[in-house]
Order: structure tokens, then sequence, then C-alpha cells
């Protein structure tokens, strides 16, 4: 049984981790961040086997790739309290010389990270590409991706689709961050995606939807696709998310996509959000 | 040494790229291939017939190709992507350079009907920018190998070193003339002929072009150092610059356009290190057309008379 109050105190201190990052770095981007928390949280202590030691091939784990890479700040502050890198280390985001760059890379070697992302739509491709691997070595562990909303605009992400049914991928369980918010606005109002649960059943993929902001649902949810994994068929889940989850002004507006909260704003924000593990020390300390 | 340099017949470079990733694929059971729709353009399907559960086709859709193959190299394969050169690099650059170069995945990029020689298909297919693309791109090694025997041998080699790779071969049936047991090493120029009186740098296709050109040149009296540049980058500097302080002039001979191909890293080079007079055959800034291969090298000014007339005025300079 999911310790679900341990799982939301975890989310509490990674929301509070990425309003700090990009209030220090004063640059990033918030507002998606907020919004998936719950799921990311919910991957890394939940429902992943993985190795915090971590290797680039991940053998006999399970793999997790961010399609969406500028959620970067979430993806750094649940790495650290996994234990991939100390916490200490997240006072770096965006600064030089720093491994945590403004989007995730391989090149510094930060360790969790095993593919660059933040030019969108490749995220599904190269979780593919490591699922496919999987199946040639025999492996029984499954590969995530987490890919935005508005990034399905992009066409490589439906060739990915595509091929994953095609080549019966079902080791592959992808989240969408349905959270209907993109930089200009409205995903309905810039490029309308349109019914996505027929789009994804019509390329013959296994469908489920979720809250990505109820944590039990979320661990639920997850489950159930890990469950429904290895009957010939990809997986999505539709992930309903609010962005800005958990700010209260930052909720539900696409305004704080890429806008990095000033020090009144970052007062009222962590004001709303529990410190349950500690906050890392800023300035950066070495 | 010049007249030792024959052809035994002819045979694409692309078959000696399907030859290769089949004789590699036998020796290394982490190589696998991707194709996005044209197995038999690139020759692959020795490979795919033996090693069927190693292959995955991915339909028309190279952007997804590459980021399958980043996967894969992430997960410790070694994949080898084919499709032809237009759809290996401008079609996919950004999913090449974020999720494959910058990422450091060890993905042989493997692309055929580069260039002209390409013939009737036409300019939209006949990519002479691609050497250029490649090689800005951080870590990216460019291989441009001169015929089947040293495509076949370049195929294997790259196998063998880890990191992103761009090999680069081509579509008609083309001299061969590199021993077939030629040893293929990245990076390591490969010295056709000593000469005096002119260095001739010279990748792909144009490598037989140049051979040919010497040998014309030598009845004249002029004598050519000859040398096969397959790796343009890294670039062995030290022939080159060893060959460019013996002869004092130099012409550059390649199936892409000027800006940026192997020509401009040679310049380059010798501007910091050696500065030189310098010719380049190459295409000077235009789109290609509908042709045979050797109608389209004469038209764009890539023939062995374009050649012979580069070294003329090479050491006209000296």
């Amino acid at each position: 049984m999911a310790n679900i109050e341990k799982l939301k105190k975890i989310a509490s201190q990674v929301r509070r981790d990425i309003v700090r990052q990009t209030h220090y770095a004063a640059s990033g981007h918030p507002g998606g961040s907020l919004g998936c928390a719950d799921y990311l949280t919910a991957l890394y202590f939940e429902i992943m086997t993985h190795d915090p030691s971590f290797n680039m091939e991940g053998k006999n784990e399970d793999v997790f790739f961010l399609s969406n890479g500028h959620i970067s700040p979430l993806f750094y502050s649940v790495l650290a309290h996994a234990g991939y890198f100390d916490p200490k280390e997240l006072a770096t985001f965006r600064n030089i010389n720093s491994r945590l760059q403004g989007h995730p890379a391989t090149h510094e070697g930060l360790p969790g990270i095993r593919v660059a992302s933040g030019s969108l739509g490749q995220g599904i491709s190269v979780a593919n590409g490591v699922a496919l691997a999987k199946k040639l070595d025999g492996e029984d562990k499954h590969v995530f991706v987490l890919t935005g909303d508005g990034e399905l605009q992009e066409g490589q992400v439906w060739e990915a689709i595509m091929f994953a049914a095609h080549h019966k991928i079902d080791n592959l369980i992808v989240a969408v961050d349905r959270n209907g918010q993109q930089i200009d606005g409205p995903t309905k109002d810039v490029m309308s995606l349109g019914d996505l649960r027929a789009k994804w059943e019509a390329f013959d993929w296994e469908i489920l939807e979720m809250n990505g902001n109820d944590m039990e649902e979320v661990v639920n949810t997850l489950q159930e696709a890990k469950r429904k994994s290895g009957n010939g068929k990809p997986i999505v889940i539709l992930m309903d998310t609010e962005m800005g989850y958990g700010v209260d002004f930052m909720m539900g507006s696409h305004k704080w996509h890429g806008v990095a909260p000033n020090e009144e704003q970052t007062e009222i924000a962590l004001a709303q959000l529990e410190e349950t593990l500690g906050d890392y020390p800023y300035p950066y300390e070495g | 040494m010049l007249e030792n340099i024959v052809s035994t017949g002819k045979k694409s470079t692309r078959d000696g790229f399907g030859a290769g990733l089949h004789a590699i694929g036998q020796q290394n059971d982490q190589v696998v291939a991707l194709c996005a729709d044209l197995v038999g353009s690139l020759k692959m399907q020795a490979f795919i017939k033996e090693f069927p559960e190693r292959f995955f086709q991915v339909g028309i859709a190279e952007a997804n190709m590459m980021g399958i193959a980043a996967g894969l190299a992430t997960a410790g394969k070694i994949p080898f992507t084919g499709t032809f050169a237009n759809f290996s690099t401008g079609r996919v650059y950004d999913q090449i350079r974020q999720s494959i170069a910058y990422s450091h995945k060890n993905v042989k990029i493997c692309a055929s009907h580069a260039g002209l020689t390409l013939g009737e298909d036409g300019a939209t297919h006949q990519i002479l920018e691609d050497v250029g693309m490649m090689k800005m791109l951080p870590g990216m090694t460019v291989i441009n190998p001169c015929d089947y025997n040293q495509t076949k041998a370049a195929t294997m080699a790259i196998a063998e070193h880890y990191g992103p790779v761009y090999l680069r071969f081509g579509r008609p049936g083309w001299p061969v003339f590199t021993p077939e047991d030629y040893k293929f090493e990245i990076g390591k120029a490969y010295q056709l002929s000593e000469g005096s009186d002119v260095s001739i740098f010279a990748t792909g296709h144009l490598v037989w072009i140049a051979v040919e050109a010497a040998k014309e040149l030598a009845a004249e009296g002029i004598s050519c150092e000859v040398i096969n540049i397959h790796t343009i980058k890294p670039l062995d500097e030290e022939a080159v610059l060893d060959s460019v302080s013996k002869t004092k002039c130099v012409v550059t001979a390649e199936e892409h356009q000027m800006h940026g191909g192997l020509g401009d890293s040679i310049a380059q080079l010798l501007a910091r290190k050696l500065p030189t007079p310098i010719e380049m055959v190459a295409v000077n800034d235009s789109f290609g057309e509908s042709g045979k291969p050797m109608q389209l090298l004469d038209k764009y000014g890539l023939g062995t008379s374009n050649v012979v007339a580069a070294v003329k005025a090479a050491i006209e300079r000296k």
C-alpha cells in the first residue's frame, strides 16, 4: 500500500523547491513544474524500480524521460530528493558552471538525466528506443515519458505514437500533462488539440485518464498502467493537471508558464507550501 | 604509385555500406539498424535477413527514427540509421542536435544518395550541404568514403568507435580502387600518391576524379600528391600540413557546396597554420538538377578537367 500522506509531503517540498529555484534564478518555468509535481513524485518514490547511483543504460531499471524539458526544476528536485545528487545543488539552477541547465542535459553529467530535452516533441521517440532495447534484452521493466499537451502539436510526436503501436511497444507508459495551457495562451485558442482520447484510440493505444493533482488517484492509475502493460499495446495516461497547482495565484493561467516569482510572490507562495524535508540552503555553498 | 591505382570494376558505395553493416552485424550483437522506408536503396537486406529482430522499420518518419536511435544508444545498443543524406541531415537537424550530438549518443547516421551523383531525381534529393551541417555539430565525426571497399571498411570501423558519426555515401556504380583488405582508420588521411607540385585533398566520389586528373597531369610533367580525406572531421591536420609544406599549393575536391565542405575545413586550417594558395573544386552556391551522374559532375564543375584546371591555377599562384 502506498503511503499517500508521505508522497504528498514529498510533493510539497518539491513544490517549494520549484518556487525557490525559479525565484533565485529569476527565470525558469514554475507553472507546468508545479502542475506535474504529484505525478513525478509518485513515479520516483512509489512506482519505479530505479537506482539513484545511476548508470546511463538503466539496465533492469524502470526509466523515465522528460519530453517537456522546460519543467526541469521539478525534475531536478525529484531527482535530488530521490538520491541522485545532493539537494544543495538545486541552488545552482540555471547558473553559470552548473550541472542544472535551464533544460535537462547529459552534457554536464548530472545523474538521472539520460537525454537532453527542451526542443519539444522528441521524448516519446527516445523512449521508444529504450523500450525496444529492453525488449531485445528480455527485460520486464518499464519506460515512462511525460509530455506536455501543447507539445502534441509537434508532428514528430505522432510519428512516435504510430511507431509504438505498430511495433507493440507495450512496456511504454506515456503521460500527457493536459493542463490546457501553452505559452501564448489556452491550447484551445492557440492550436486546438481536439479529442485527445479519440486520437490516441485511433492510434490503437491503451488509454487511461486521471486527475494529476490527486496523489491517490495518480498512484492508483500508474499502478493500473503497469498492470495493463505487456498486452501488445503502448499505454497513455491523459493526466488533467492545473498549471501552477499548489500556489493559488499561479493556478490555471498560462501567464506562469515561463515567469519566475519575485520576492514578494515567492513569500506568498512558500506560505502555501509546507516545508517537509528541509529547504536547501541558498546561496550555494559547495 | 599513381599508375598502380586502377579500378577493378564499378560498385556503389551504398553497396559497400550494406556489406559492411551485414559483416559488423555478425561480429557485434549490439549493432542494430533502423530504416525509414528505404531498405532496398540502402542495401540493408542482408543484415535484415540474418538479424530480423535487430532491425526496426520506422516508415517515412525520419525525425522519430533519430529519436529512437538515441534511445537505443542510451540503452547500450549501437544503432545505424539508414535513409537518404537529405533526410538524414536537413530534415532532422534538430533531432540530431539535441537527442544525439548534445546528448553524446553512440548513433551512426548512415546517409546514402548524397550529392549530385544521385542523378535523375534532381535537386530535391541531391543534398550538397550535409557535410557542412554535420561538421558544425560539436563532437560529430564526419566520414565520406570514396569507393565500395572503403565504405564497407568505414561502416565496420564506426561500430567500434564510441560517439555520434555521420557516414555519407552515394548511389551510382563507381570505380573500386581501394584494396579489398583495406583497414579503415577514422581520422587518418589515406595517401594515394606522392607528388611535389601540388597537394590534392579529395573526399568521396571525387577521389577517383582526382586520381584521373593526377594521371593526366603526370603526362604533362606535373607531380600531384593525391590524398584521400575520408574523415572530414576530425581532420588529419598533420597529414595536410606535412603535404602542403612540401608542395606549397593545394586543390580540394568534393561533391558538396564550397561553403561548409572539405575545402572550407582545409582552408581554415591553412589560414591558421600555413597560409597557402588553395583552389576548390566544389559546387559554387547552387542547387543541382536532374541528369546522369557524369553529366552533372561536368555541368557543376566537378569533372576531371575542372580538377586539372584547378591544379594549374593553384601552381600558378605559388
